[in-house]
């Protein structure tokens, strides 16, 4: 089942593109580096290491034939859980904000969470500023970490195997951080960001993956200092298109060992990954302002690095509302070694057309724009003539894209009583006039000097008028926002 | 004209003054709809505790605490008043004989329990109504998202022959017509002084769409932290729900439960029926082919049945469709660019009735409109009503084998 480049990454457009790759002989303009486009970069001299705020408050711990979930569950922002080393078959899901899975290493035994191979996914969460730590994950059928919508999170000395889908898949989520993980046996992405900002992916071992580190439809990411090896593909910057998030632009691969990513291709049906040549070490599809410096990219056999538009990629859907073109490519100083050297027949036609024969190290296809490259003269490359020379040598001005870690924004309790007036009470509670329950008039005549006694009432109403249904119970608000609500219903005037 | 708008309003203020006279005259809100604050502008804004949270890139899309993506609002209360008169009002079709509120009925949902709309005409419109809770949000209208907006899609129904059969001419002269709309209309808009106008009809009906919210569920209580408001059990169905197997969320994405993105995934028509191409029309895009708007699933247990026309009669069935096996119901020969979350997840008949009972969560109808006992027309509200179990597909044969 051959899909050629991406099920056609693919150059079945080869002969019809083909003019356009022939060489331009102009001489190459230089291009400047691009400026340090995140928002709110930390001051310099002074760069984030940490962003999961605040400082935790108490710690619990979990031993082995307990339950992580329900640590979780008990849990208040703030907890420390650390999990003793020892087998544990659950899926955990985490709601809240604050919470660190810290596993507790003992001579070299960690906490396992072994999904056997019938459980969906070993950790989710949703909260902000959550750690995760010195876990083992294994057979899972989902994902091993899956973030939705977290912010300001760490994953960190993890190893994962074989979790399904995804190693670890943070989507959503702002300023993260991905590092020191050993991720292998994924049957798509062992490490994908998706959709989202901010993030720094460093230090981490990813092999007998389909895809090692895929950065999808996300903005500000650095992916540096990991090895890449024994996948199908190694490095990944895509612009899915079909996802509500529409763009990727501002990555950095930088100083990561991409080798020898000739594994198999074993993803889905479907799946986009599924499309990509096996022996692909770094490709690059419609994504924007990518930097590929300092890597060591060898024994790759189709291709070291792959610049795609969507046109020449056939697996994916159609969606006008993403840019399917890779601008602003710029490959700087990397050590390319024996690339290139089974490759496909769409790479082999894409050098022809510049009358070029060999190991390839670079091929691009598709249009673009404003991309550049240094020393081509080292590399074996198609499509890459009508680069510019890139005006800079390195990324040395950006450590990473993270942000101070947010403090809690502070919501005062009058905004607070009001949104919650406003959001629910409503639906009952006109100032004057019937609508489901009696007239905030009304109310107030009772209560005016007594919202706490409001606020009590409606956690937990008894029924009073005979002429209207009973009040169900709004215990569900915290008891600030019940007592915020008491004192904004009872200010109203109109 | 000006003067007489100014004197149109004072009678206006006249018929409010009296009770008595209520019974006549027809009085427009001063205050918001439930959910909506008064702004210094004198518009209604949304206030939701959602609000109070972030979301990446502005999209409202996430996980339990994401802000809402934006919404439309901004009406005047008198509009959104207004736009409810106009709603339930059958004399917007060209017979009198339907109105908005015939095939989105407040009671099924906002839709009709129907698998595809019926026409005023009878016929079979071929597609689903869909619910109008939270369509303030929505970027694309119809299943195909061939309107960008709520004015350019009432355009659709309101002058289909099939549907309110109505033309622009007739519509305007029916509300000119009467003195009741004149002075509602001039009350709505004022100082405009001239005529009732098509833009003004479109500005009141999606002023009163875009009031209808429901972020009041018991999974609402959920995601904004009070975790006792849902079970064990609908727990575990949010986690299958949002699990990377079943991926439900990855396309019902929180907090509105849709990502508002056209997706293939290749259900079956209701038998006999020739396949619906969807969006590939609108796009002229054949990589869409079958392709649909994804569908919120906020108050999804009330407008059964089932997917763009109607093949499922229930939840288990809808949810079991994506258990199948990836494109087990496209027609053969029909190529399909299926999306990459339609897979082979594997669920266990477990999994699928926890879904089922995770769905359940998400009703929510306390915002609930009033209907209004009489309108400006004279005419009786609603018009015709759908009946909920008319014409429900039997979806019992919905299984691959059988398709392909």
């Amino acid at each position: 089942m051959n899909k050629g480049i991406l099920a056609g990454i693919v150059l079945a457009a080869a002969g019809f593109a083909a003019g356009r790759f022939l060489p331009v002989q102009a001489p190459p303009a230089v291009l400047p580096a691009p400026p340090v486009t995140a928002v709110a970069a930390p001051a310099a001299g002074a760069p984030v290491r940490s962003v999961a705020g605040p400082a935790p408050q108490r710690e619990v711990t979990v031993e082995e034939g307990g339950s992580i979930q329900a640590a979780v569950t008990a849990a208040q922002p703030g907890t420390v859980i650390r999990i003793k080393p020892g087998r544990y078959h659950e899926s955990v899901y985490i709601d809240k904000d604050d919470i660190r899975l810290i596993g507790v290493i003992e001579a070299g035994k960690r906490p396992v969470l072994d999904g056997e191979g019938n459980l969906n996914d070993a950790i989710l969460y949703s909260g902000n500023n959550v750690v995760i730590e010195n876990l083992e994950l294994r057979a899972y059928k989902g994902n091993g970490i899956m973030g939705q919508a977290g912010n300001n999170f760490e994953i960190r000395n993890n190893v994962v195997v074989g979790t399904g889908v995804y190693g670890i898949f943070p989507q959503l989520g702002q300023n993260g951080i991905v590092e020191h993980n050993v991720v292998s046996g994924i049957a798509d992405a062992a490490i994908y960001v998706g959709m989202s900002d901010n993030i720094h992916v460093a230090h981490n071992e990813v092999f007998d993956s389909v895809a090692g580190i895929e950065i999808e439809n996300s903005r500000h990411a650095i992916v540096e200092n990991n090895y890449v090896h024994d996948n199908a593909g190694g490095l990944l910057a895509f612009i899915t298109p079909g996802l509500p998030i529409k763009t990727t632009y501002d990555v950095v691969f930088r100083h990561n060992f991409v080798l020898h990513n000739n594994h198999v291709n074993f993803g889905a049906p479907g799946s986009t990954v599924a499309g990509i040549p096996s022996g692909t070490g770094i490709l690059v599809m419609a994504a924007d302002d990518v930097i590929i410096e300092g890597n060591v990219i060898a024994d790759n056999k189709t291709i070291g690095v792959l610049i795609v538009d969507h046109a020449h990629a056939s697996n994916i859907t159609a969606d006008p509302e993403s840019d399917p073109n890779s601008d602003r490519v710029a490959i700087l100083d990397n050590t390319m070694l024996h690339n290139g050297y089974d490759t496909i027949t769409d790479v082999k036609a894409l050098m022809l057309a510049e009358l070029k024969q060999g190991e390839a190290d670079i091929v691009r296809a598709g249009p673009s724009t404003g991309s550049c490259i240094r020393n081509r003269e080292r590399y074996v490359t198609a499509g890459v003539g009508d680069f510019a020379e890139c005006g800079f040598a390195d990324t040395y001005d950006r450590v990473n894209y993270l942000l101070p870690p947010v403090p809690p924004r502070v919501i005062e309790s009058a905004e607070r009583g009001k949104v919650a007036y406003l959001g629910i009470c409503s639906g009952c509670h006109v100032y004057s006039g019937r609508l489901i329950g009696p007239p905030v008039q009304v109310i107030q005549a009772l209560y005016m000097d007594n919202p706490q006694a409001l606020a009590d009432y409606i956690a937990k109403p008894v029924k009073k008028r005979p002429d209207y249904p009973e009040m169900p119970p709004q215990d569900y608000l915290d008891p600030q926002t019940r007592l915020a609500v008491a004192q904004y219903m009872l200010s109203l005037s109109k | 004209m000006r003067v007489a708008a100014a004197l149109l309003a004072l009678l206006a203020l006249a018929g409010a003054a009296p009770r008595a006279s209520a019974e006549e005259h027809f009085t427009l809100a001063d205050a918001c709809p439930p959910g909506f604050e008064l702004n210094a502008a004198g518009t209604c804004v949304l206030r939701n505790l959602y609000q109070f949270y972030d979301s990446l890139q502005g999209a409202g899309l996430g996980g339990t605490r994401t802000h809402l993506p934006p919404n439309r609002e901004g009406f005047t209360p008198a509009q959104i008043d207004l736009g409810r008169y106009l709603f339930f009002d059958p004399l917007l079709s060209a017979d009198g004989r339907i109105s908005c509120a015939s095939c989105h009925d407040p009671e099924l949902g906002f839709s009709d329990g129907r698998a595809r709309a019926e026409g005023g005409d009878g016929s079979d419109i071929g597609r689903a109504a869909p619910t109008l809770w939270n369509v303030a949000f929505l970027k694309r209208l119809f299943w195909d998202a061939r309107a960008q907006s709520l004015e350019e899609q009432m355009l659709g129904p309101l002058f289909s022959q099939h549907e309110m059969a109505n033309t622009p001419e007739k519509l305007l002269g029916s509300l000119r017509g009467s003195e009741e709309y004149r002075r509602l209309f001039a009350q709505a808009f004022p100082g405009v002084g001239e005529d009732i106008s098509l833009a003004q009809l479109q500005t009141a009906l999606t002023a009163f769409q875009s009031s209808l919210i429901s972020l009041n569920s018991r999974y609402d209580r959920y995601a904004l932290g009070y975790h006792a408001a849902l079970d064990e059990r609908e727990i575990a169905g949010l986690n299958v729900f949002r699990s990377f197997v079943a991926r439900c969320a990855e396309c019902h994405t929180p907090p509105l439960f849709t990502n508002q993105q056209i997706a293939v995934i290749g259900t079956p028509e209701p038998e006999g029926r020739p396949l619906d191409v969807g969006a590939e029309k609108t796009f002229n895009a054949p990589k869409l082919k079958g392709g649909f708007k994804v569908p919120t699933l906020r108050n999804i247990a009330l407008t059964a049945p089932y997917m763009h026309s109607g093949r499922f009669a229930t939840l288990r069935e809808t949810v079991e469709f994506y258990t199948g096996g990836r494109g087990h119901a496209v027609p053969p020969g029909v190529p399909m660019y299926l999306h990459w979350h339609i897979w082979d997840p594997q669920l266990t008949p477990q999994e699928l009735d926890l879904l089922v009972v995770f769905l359940q969560t998400l009703t929510d109808q306390s915002f609930s409109p009033r209907v209004p006992e009489r309108l400006p027309s004279g005419l009786a509200p609603f018009g015709r009503r759908a009946t909920r179990g008319t014409a429900i597909a039997d979806g019992k044969d919905n299984k691959a084998e059988d398709r392909s």
